[in-house]
């Protein structure tokens, strides 16, 4: 299986090495044209909902789930994308850098804020991304979805909108791309 | 990218380093264009500015990046300071870093001072220009500045216009801006030159008319007249009439190229009042820039933790 290689990104960098297909590309497929479903039924429509995906593995997956919400509506949502590297709680800890450029595109107050991400593991990200869109206004709900979560959580934060539910260990890695999920580990290589 | 404790010349940088700092600045740019410039990242760090020598803009730059990472800041100016009671340079710096500081910002007039104090304190140094040697954080916003408006460096055409002798402006633009592949022509009267060029990757012209529709960036140098103690010109009015970018002069860059200025300007002498008001005049973006480019130099030596990455 393809090894991948990952930059300075939760947990530490290094090569993700695969093991096993957990999800297939039809089976992401399937998760996303669900999970619009499920975001239309929630919001009761999609009036003032914008998906906001977490940088760099939630932002395809909101790209991915703004097609499909168009698909079933008609109806063309905001998304923005957020890095929020400047917000971790362990800047001082591990390395931390942005990766890429926050771009959200409207005042976030009165909207319901969906956030997006590929994997869902401690929660910390989650409420680095919780401070930073307080920066952005105050939206009036704010629902999380994810593709995979792993589980391991070490603050109380939960998914409202879930691809699957996928047991891990601690230490190994869960990659999300283009052809599926993998499950595998990160193997740090200093001869590289 | 490597860890990287103090910011004393452009070399520190490292080669590459000086792109991954611009291209991090992106993101400390768009923090500052938001409704609510600031970020939680620096909470509990210290930055102090120690400045012998006046500023305006450096200080209050490095003041508003570091509050707009969320770090506390200090500010020590020598007037109101015990080195008016005969404090040595070293005792001040231990006496600061005593109160316990993460991060000194150093202005002094003489070169190689930020060096110095980056040997005695355990606290990351940044240079904010020492004497006639470099100022790095300004080289780095001027090549932010021509790379949001060109693109990029690469192939194009920079004339540093002016007082290079005593400018530590020009010192480090010359290695950043060769650095990121730009070609630079340094044009100045003999006397406002440093005498030797041995080793600078530029050429050198006296006739900036000839220069001016070469070139992508027209950088004029501020006329430095605290540092200057020998007549080295006639007078300022045959200065500007030779080598000031007057409106007349300005007419003559083509259609896309830039007009830079490091700041404080003397309207009039190096520059004209209208030529620095043009809209092809980027020296506010300079300004505006610098705070975000000082976003991401405090961010990269106090929050990045490099130093802690595997490899």
């Amino acid at each position: 299986m393809a090894e991948r290689e990952r930059r300075i990104t939760p947990p530490y960098g290094g090569v993700f090495v695969a093991r096993k297909r957990v999800m297939d590309a039809d089976g992401v497929r399937r998760a996303v044209t669900r999970i619009a479903h499920e975001i239309i039924e929630r919001n009761a429509g999609l009036e003032d909902v914008v998906l906001v995906g977490l940088q760099t593995g939630g932002v395809p997956f909101a790209r991915a789930l703004a097609t499909a919400l168009d698909e079933i509506e008609g109806t063309e949502i905001p998304v923005g994308t957020l890095d929020v590297a400047l917000y971790r709680d362990d800047i001082g800890l591990r390395p931390v850098m942005p990766e890429a450029v926050t771009d959200i595109p409207l005042d976030l107050s009165g909207s319901h804020v969906v956030l997006v991400d590929d994997v869902l593991f401690t929660g910390r990200t989650i409420r680095a991304a919780l401070d930073a869109l307080h920066d952005f206004g105050r939206p009036r709900v704010v629902q999380l979805a994810v593709m995979i979560d792993r589980g391991h959580r070490e603050l109380p934060i939960r998914p409202d909108y879930v691809g699957k539910n996928l047991p891990t260990r601690r230490d190994e890695a869960v990659d999300v791309h283009e052809d599926g999920v993998d499950l595998g580990d990160i193997i740090h290589e200093k001869r590289r | 990218m490597t860890a990287l404790k103090h910011l004393l010349s452009i070399a520190d940088l490292g080669p590459g380093g000086l792109e991954d700092l611009l291209d991090l600045t992106d993101s400390f740019v768009e923090v500052s264009e938001r409704r609510i410039p600031k970020v939680p990242t620096l909470r509990g760090k210290t930055v102090v500015s120690l400045f012998y020598e006046e500023s305006t803009r450096t200080r209050l730059s490095f003041e508003s990046a570091a509050k707009r990472l969320s770090a506390d800041t200090m500010n020590f100016t020598v007037g109101t300071s015990s080195v008016k009671k005969g404090e040595s340079l070293r005792d001040t710096v231990t006496t600061i870093e005593a109160m316990g500081v993460d991060a000194i910002v150093v202005r002094h007039a003489s070169a190689g001072v930020p060096w110095q104090v980056a040997q005695w304190v355990g606290a990351s140094v940044i240079n904010a220009g020492d004497g006639w040697h470099e100022h790095p954080t300004q080289a780095i916003l001027d090549c932010y500045t021509i790379r949001q408006r060109l693109g990029s460096l690469v192939d194009r055409h920079i004339a540093i216009v002016g007082d290079v002798k005593h400018s530590r402006v020009a010192r480090s633009d010359v290695q950043a801006f060769t650095a990121l592949g730009a070609t630079v022509t340094l044009v100045a009267p003999p006397t406002l030159l440093p005498p030797s060029l041995v080793g600078w990757p530029v050429t050198v012209s006296h006739d900036l008319d000839d220069v001016l529709p070469k070139v992508d960036v027209v950088y004029v140098l501020r006329m430095q007249r605290e540092r200057m103690t020998e007549s080295l010109l006639p007078s300022l009015r045959e200065y500007t009439s030779t080598y000031g970018l007057t409106a007349e002069r300005a007419r003559k860059l083509s259609q896309h190229a830039l007009v830079m200025h490091p700041g404080p300007m003397n309207r009039g002498v190096e520059i004209a009042a209208e030529v620095a008001d043009l809209p092809s005049s980027v020296i506010t973006r300079q300004v505006a820039n610098g705070v975000a480019v000082r976003m991401a130099v405090l961010f990269r030596l106090l929050g990045s933790g490099m130093e802690l990455a595997h490899g």
